[in-house]
């Protein structure tokens, strides 16, 4: 199959600070992406890229199978590539209705009386949720800042999907929940893989990684220092390789010292 | 219960009723809660409504603006110079006042939105700047910075018509609140407004145009603060510069009361009518005790730190439970 993105030998440079390096990787339907890398190493920025935000310096940015340029991350949205963001995303104080629909309201009624169909609105954005296992918000009027953050990520991710999304990036979507969200959260990415989603996750969670992913990709200070495919690493070794090469046990006994 | 205590405009509701309640047990028998006596607290509200609308809905996406007192001042003397000095048509020098009402408002928004800065600072030079330049070019042109206004007779209708003693100017704030409540509320618009002041960058990435929505109010901001030029300066026959300078504090004061969040991204418009009603009670309502008209302001005092503490309140109540 064809990948749906694909980076090629992709530069990214600040000034003189080179956040990127002959970075090449490829984003699949229906395969979960894992980037992983420490502080620093360039996943933010490798998603910028790939969200339209960055153009890159040199190299190629292929969207399934022509080379492209996008205008922005509007343009990227357009053509189908959604980016969740750890904490942006959602407005608090606003329904999850008119969160859901944000920026794409359901207008009903003809002018001057046209307004927003906010039961529309409602019923597709808990209906939505529910599909990917979201049963707890059964209110569309409800606020989001009253819902958990991992049920937010939920109504990002299903806006994204109902939106027509072909490729979700997330950027650290499960770092900051407890056990049980984080758990819904990759349920519902196993959903959105199902459908024929390529998804890019990003995390410092080597068991969340291990848990979802097909593909890794592990990010050293802008270089791919290792790709490889479901199976072929052990979890001891996808640790080593995420804390920048050094050895984890090594890292664990410096940790023991301190105390 | 906890469902009414959460909407926005609930704290502002209660306020005014209390209010309106004390000021009709403190003053028997003085016409306070007559016909006329009502039709005295609408006309005070009423002018200050119509700004406090679109001042709301700016301050619930985020901005401010202080520059809407001038604004009245050099509407009110365009109609003035234009009618007088240059014998101008009414309608036309009405419609030349509220395209330079639209015009500040539009430089504001511009403004605000190019340079980043906060609207309250860009938003007070302005406030200057407009003063200042409508009693400088008053003066160049007719040695004034205040005269007399020739309306028409189908103009006076439309802005100076009497019922007894309730003034026209209260149909127009009902009229105006009715939009801002129908944009707010109803509209895509309106959950951009809320999007915008609630997490700008959200709204941005969810594809609204927020520098749109923010330069759409301030030039609404800036038509309805020549609206009211216009009225005040057709029922007193005159234009001042210095009309609507109150308005510059009073309509932000009366649109936190009525619930709006000072960070922006929620109230409603009713709250904003009401905070403005109970404005025109307070300020009516001491007349008929017979104390001191000075009180007004401790009263405003008191209650504006009341509401913004309330508000605080009911934004975390709002936030913890469903
Ligand atoms: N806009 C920018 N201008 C200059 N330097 C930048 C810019 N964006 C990123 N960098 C630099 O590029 C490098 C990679 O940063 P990036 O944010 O991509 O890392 P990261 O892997 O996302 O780290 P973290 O896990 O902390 O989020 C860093 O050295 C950073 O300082
Ligand atoms: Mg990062």
């Amino acid at each position: 199959m064809s990948p749906l993105m694909e980076l090629r030998n992709v530069d990214k440079f600040f000034g003189s600070t080179k956040a990127l390096k002959h970075v090449s990787m490829q984003v699949h339907p229906g395969k979960i992406l894992c980037l992983l890398g420490d502080n620093g190493a360039g996943k933010s920025t490798l998603i910028k890229v790939l969200s339209g935000y960055h153009n890159p310096t040199n190299g190629a940015v292929m969207l399934e199978g022509d080379e492209t340029k996008f205008a922005g991350p509007r343009d990227a949205r357009q053509r189908g590539i959604a980016t969740v963001h750890q904490n942006v995303g959602s407005i608090p104080l606003m329904s999850v209705g008119r969160n859901f629909f944000l920026g794409a309201e359901p207008i009903k009624g003809k002018w001057p009386f046209r307004s927003i169909d906010t039961k529309k609105a409602n019923t597709i954005a808990v209906e939505q949720m529910r599909k990917f296992g979201l049963t707890r918000v059964e209110n569309g009027d409800q606020l989001v800042g009253t819902m958990s953050g991992g049920e937010r990520q939920v109504l990002a991710i299903g806006r994204a999907m109902y939106f027509g999304a072909k490729m979700l990036i997330l950027d650290e979507p499960t770092s900051a929940l407890g056990v049980k969200e984080a758990s819904m959260v990759l349920k519902m990415m196993r959903v959105a893989r199902q459908n024929g989603v390529g998804i890019v996750f990003i995390t410092h969670n080597a068991r969340h990684a291990m848990s979802v992913g097909d593909d890794f990709c592990v990010l050293i200070q802008g270089e791919v220092a290792a790709s490889f495919k479901r199976d072929e690493k052990t979890r001891e070794e996808v640790l080593n390789l995420m804390a920048g090469g050094e050895d984890m046990t090594a890292l664990e006994e410096d940790l023991e010292q301190i105390d | 219960m906890n469902k009414y205590l959460k909407r926005p405009e609930t704290g502002a509701f209660a306020a005014f009723l209390l209010t309106y309640i004390f000021f009709a047990m403190a003053t028997p028998g003085t016409g306070f809660v007559s016909v006329n006596g009502t039709a005295g607290w609408l006309n005070l509200a009423a002018e200050l409504g119509i700004v406090a609308v679109p001042v709301g809905l700016l301050m619930i996406s985020g901005e401010f603006d202080l520059s809407i007192g001038s604004t009245v001042g050099a509407a009110s003397m365009i109609l003035a110079l234009g009618t007088n000095q240059f014998g101008g048509p009414t309608w036309p020098m009405i419609a030349m006042a509220l395209m330079a009402g639209g015009l500040i408002g539009l430089c504001n928004g511009l403004a605000v939105v190019k340079t980043k800065l906060p609207s309250f600072i860009v938003t007070l030079a302005t406030n200057f700047i407009v003063i200042g330049a409508t009693m400088g070019v008053s003066r160049l042109i007719a040695n004034v910075t205040s005269s007399s206004i020739f309306a028409s007779e189908s103009a006076k209708m439309v802005f100076a018509f009497r019922w007894g003693q309730a003034n026209i100017s209260i149909l127009w704030w009902l009229l105006v609140a009715f939009i801002g409540y129908r944009v707010l509320s109803r509209t895509a618009f309106g959950n951009w407004i809320y999007a915008t002041g609630g997490n700008e960058d959200s709204a941005r990435a969810a594809g609204v145009p927020v520098e749109r929505v923010k330069v759409t109010l301030f030039v609404a901001t800036g038509v309805a603060a020549a609206l009211v030029g216009i009225l005040q300066g057709i029922q007193w026959n005159s234009g001042n510069s210095t009309y609507g300078m109150g308005y510059v504090f009073q309509a932000p004061i009366v649109v936190v009361i009525g619930g709006v969040l000072l960070t922006g991204g929620y109230g409603s418009v009713a709250g904003i009518v009401f905070g403005t009603a109970l404005f025109g009670v307070i300020s009516s309502g001491i007349f008929y005790t017979g104390w001191n008209t000075d009180w007004i302001q401790l009263f405003l005092g008191l209650l504006l730190a009341l509401a913004v503490l309330a508000n605080n309140y009911v934004r975390r109540l709002a936030l913890t439970s469903k």
